[in-house]
């Protein structure tokens, strides 16, 4: 049996060695056939570029060789496909190589886009992105005061960080003892301004502690890149000195050049992880057309998933686990401390009070991630 | 032609709901409609407001068997 992955994001990486594990004996004596098809031999832990961007990590704490955390078996290489031929069983890459599959699972993640905002790449600093993140911190780091807004994006990977951006620049700003002089702005697209609503009636008294003033119903239309101003759908506008943003985000432009799936979101059973209308095609991740969480945590539930149900459709034709929505995230709050937000499809999270015990636990999983894709947590 | 799409977005608590209705109208064409699924009773409330803000149209908005049917259609 082949199993091809393509994409060696979070998704890919924990999925690929959670089925090379389970079926290692099966490997190792040719029956199965497992290989990853990236665009790059680098693996990047997303999630550290908003540490990045205010100093506390460095770009290279959070890049490894994609090679180093595989299982031994898999075979790795660096050639993106451009074509998806499923009715062949087959995908086509860059390099003109042919690989067929019995089985797919696609994870090819999503992308900052900027292109639906006029002016907002040219204006904003973003913790999205690498060079962002390192531009980011430059300009906290030299900012002397002012007006500083945070816009929001839709959709957006990470739904918690707008939230975790304005705790951390509360903090940086304050620590730098230049808080006085900013005027923190929080912008969010819906109705309050988290769409958890746990986590939006947490959040509302800690902003008011920290004054920061926020307005709902907020989604960029174009910054007046002139005049430092955005001006919203909704007929609102926010002058700024430093406008950070999260910024809106599209499935691959690959995804949507072989019909896969509109935006590039590929159109996924909630539960089984199944391409729709396929039968041996999975997706997994930001890849996917769900109306759930694009993070880290989601791909890596989900992959837990998959991993079992391949190994599980190879040894007895039947898939044996359902996802059921699990995401657990880390909340990063200031003066040292985090929360945490874990639910699912069905039960919303309960959201606790900040503790320097779960930010020590949070900058402790930005160590141990690397365990984490290895699938060994 | 305008497309007619259903979005269901049950039992979800994040992006949510009206989240969705905002992605996928960045995507319509104008005389697009959309049908959101939603279990989140906020909805009901949040959608039109929001549709009413931007100057869509609220085509319906009913709730049958615990699940609110929200109707909208670009406009602009």
């Amino acid at each position: 049996m082949k199993i091809l992955f393509v994409g060696g994001g979070m998704g890919g990486t924990i999925a690929a060695n959670n089925v090379a594990r389970r079926l290692s004996k099966e490997i190792r004596s040719g029956k199965v056939e497992i290989t990853m098809l990236s665009a790059t031999d680098q693996h990047w832990y997303q999630p550290g570029l908003l540490y990045v961007a205010f100093g506390k990590m460095a770009l290279t704490d959070i890049c490894r060789d994609q090679s180093s955390l595989l299982e031994p078996g898999i075979k790795f290489f660096v050639d993106p496909v451009e074509e998806f031929e499923l009715k062949q069983n087959q995908v086509r890459t860059k390099a003109g190589v042919v690989h067929s599959y019995d089985m797919l699972v696609i994870a090819t993640g999503c992308e900052a886009v900027y292109d639906e905002v006029p002016g907002l790449k040219e204006s904003s600093e973003t913790p999205y992105t690498r060079d962002g993140a390192v531009a980011m911190f430059k300009k906290l780091r030299d900012f002397e005061g002012g007006k500083v807004a945070v816009v929001v994006g839709v959709p957006h990977k990470c739904p918690i960080a707008p939230i975790e951006i304005t705790f951390m620049l509360h903090e940086f700003f304050e620590k730098r003892g230049i808080r006085d002089k900013v005027q923190l702005q929080y912008t969010y697209p819906i109705a309050r301004i988290h769409n958890i609503e746990n986590i939006a009636k947490w959040a509302i008294p800690e902003f008011e502690r920290m004054e920061v003033d926020y307005e709902t119903f907020f989604n960029m239309k174009e910054v007046d890149v002139d005049n430092k101003i955005v001006h919203s759908e909704e007929g609102t506008e926010k002058e700024f000195d430093l406008l950070v943003t999260v910024p809106p985000h599209r499935g691959l432009q690959v995804i949507e050049d072989n019909n896969l799936g509109e935006a590039g979101w590929i159109p996924t059973d909630r539960y089984s992880l199944m391409m729709n209308d396929q039968d041996n095609v999975f997706a997994l991740g930001d890849t996917t057309n769900l109306p759930i969480s694009k993070t880290g945590s989601t791909a890596h539930f989900e992959s837990e998933v998959i991993g079992e149900n391949i190994a599980s459709l190879y040894r007895t034709g039947t898939a044996t686990r359902e996802y059921d929505g699990k995401v657990y995230c880390f909340i990063e709050a200031d003066r040292g401390r985090a929360t945490n937000a874990c639910f699912n499809y069905i039960d919303p999270p309960e959201i606790k009070a900040p503790t320097k015990s779960m930010h020590m636990l949070k900058m402790s999983y930005n160590q141990w991630y690397w365990s984490s894709a290895r699938g060994l947590l | 032609m305008p497309e007619e799409k259903i979005v269901d977005a049950r039992d979800t608590f994040c992006p949510g709901p009206l989240m969705e209705l905002i992605s996928f109208m960045k995507r319509a064409e104008i005389g697009d409609q959309l049908e959101l699924l939603s279990t989140d009773e906020g909805s009901a409330n949040d959608v039109p407001e929001w549709i009413s803000k931007v100057g869509h149209e609220l085509v319906s908005n009913e709730k049958i068997d615990d699940v609110w049917h929200i109707k909208v259609r670009k406009a602009k």
